[in-house]
């Protein structure tokens, strides 16, 4: 193991194993001035970046008709927990058709959860 | 004690800090390092502290090199580098230890390298040059423009920028601030990016121009009637 990689080690966290499509819950920590609550991003995650702690997710929902992205690190302190809610079959990594789509069309279709290995 | 010490870049990563934002740091495997000589005003013309570098790779030695590690009796280091001394306090000797453990976590710090070299550039990528219009029938595009005057001076005034070798130059990015520093593994990681690929050597010193701290001070009253 490198120094990089070492040191690396030190921030990671304890994360459910997510793939692309699957419907995630994030539930983030947000500062309002000395108070701290839990606020939750719920959407469809688009694409995963790999990379020991410096890896990402991005999560995509529909927000009062219009598209909302955010890119979370996936090992930052400001998620409190990750929930996968549901999961889709997706044929590619990287689901940014979807934004292309709008209503029934961007739709996924369920996978069943004992495909998972 | 010395001022500076004598690493290795090992590469970049990130950090989360308190409040949870990613921070970019570089790690550079700072010393062990040895002082090889003491220069002196009265025998060598000013002062300086020669560091040399311990690395598990041995150095290969001309006999002249050899010979000026015996004057310490160290075993002879493939890096040498030139540090000053923190005036005022003991002066060091040959075989003294510096050790990573002269910086502490949030303090500032110099780090000088090499920095990559990037070939021959033209204006736009060396000196910054806006260059000329992409499109539009434009037939101006990343040439530099006029350099000069004609019948007078009929000359290029001496240091005009124009393209040529980029990089590979001695940088100082100044006033790093020091993230963490593990004595046992003789890391030190720093905040931002440093000069020169992975692997390449570097100095890091105690900062010259650290700002001090901001201290809060209180609005003063506003001027004028009341």
């Amino acid at each position: 193991m490198n120094a990089i990689e070492a040191i690396e080690q030190g921030q990671l966290t304890e994360r459910p194993a997510m793939r692309s499509g699957d419907t995630v819950r994030v539930h983030v920590k947000v500062r309002e001035g000395d108070k701290e609550r839990v606020q939750v991003f719920e959407g469809v995650v688009i694409g995963q970046k790999r990379g020991g702690a410096r890896a990402s997710f991005t999560v995509r929902k529909v927000s009062f008709g219009q598209g909302v992205e955010r890119i979370f690190p996936l090992h930052s302190p400001v998620i409190d927990r990750i929930e996968v809610v549901r999961s889709a079959r997706v044929r590619r990594a990287k689901l940014y058709y979807l934004r292309a789509l709008r209503g029934k069309a961007a739709r996924l279709r369920e996978r069943k959860p004992k495909s998972r290995a | 004690m010395v001022t500076g010490i004598i690493g290795k870049k090992v590469g970049m990563t990130q950090l989360f800090d308190e409040s949870g934002r990613v921070r970019p740091a570089t790690v550079i495997k700072a010393g062990p390092c040895v002082v090889v000589q003491a220069k002196t005003a009265t025998h060598d013309g000013y002062e300086a502290v020669q560091l040399g570098l311990v690395e598990e790779r041995p150095a290969r030695v001309t006999k002249p090199i050899a010979g000026h590690f015996k004057k310490a009796d160290l075993p002879p280091t493939r890096i040498l580098r030139e540090v000053a001394q923190v005036p005022g306090e003991e002066p060091v000797k040959p075989g003294d230890q510096v050790l990573v453990s002269m910086f502490a976590g949030g303090e500032r710090v110099d780090v000088i390298g090499t920095s990559r070299g990037k070939g021959f550039q033209g204006v736009m990528k060396r000196h910054g040059f806006s260059g000329g219009r992409a499109s539009h029938g434009s037939m101006f595009h990343r040439a530099p423009g006029s350099i000069g005057a004609s019948s007078y001076p009929s000359r290029v005034i001496k240091g005009m920028r124009g393209p040529g070798r980029m990089g590979g130059k001695r940088v100082t990015v100044r006033s790093l601030q020091v993230v963490r520093v593990d004595e046992d593994n003789h890391l030190l990681i720093v905040q931002g990016a440093v000069p020169g690929a992975p692997g390449s050597y570097v100095i890091v010193r105690k900062a010259v121009a650290a700002r001090s701290v901001p201290v809060v001070e209180e609005a003063p009253p506003k001027k004028g009637k009341r």
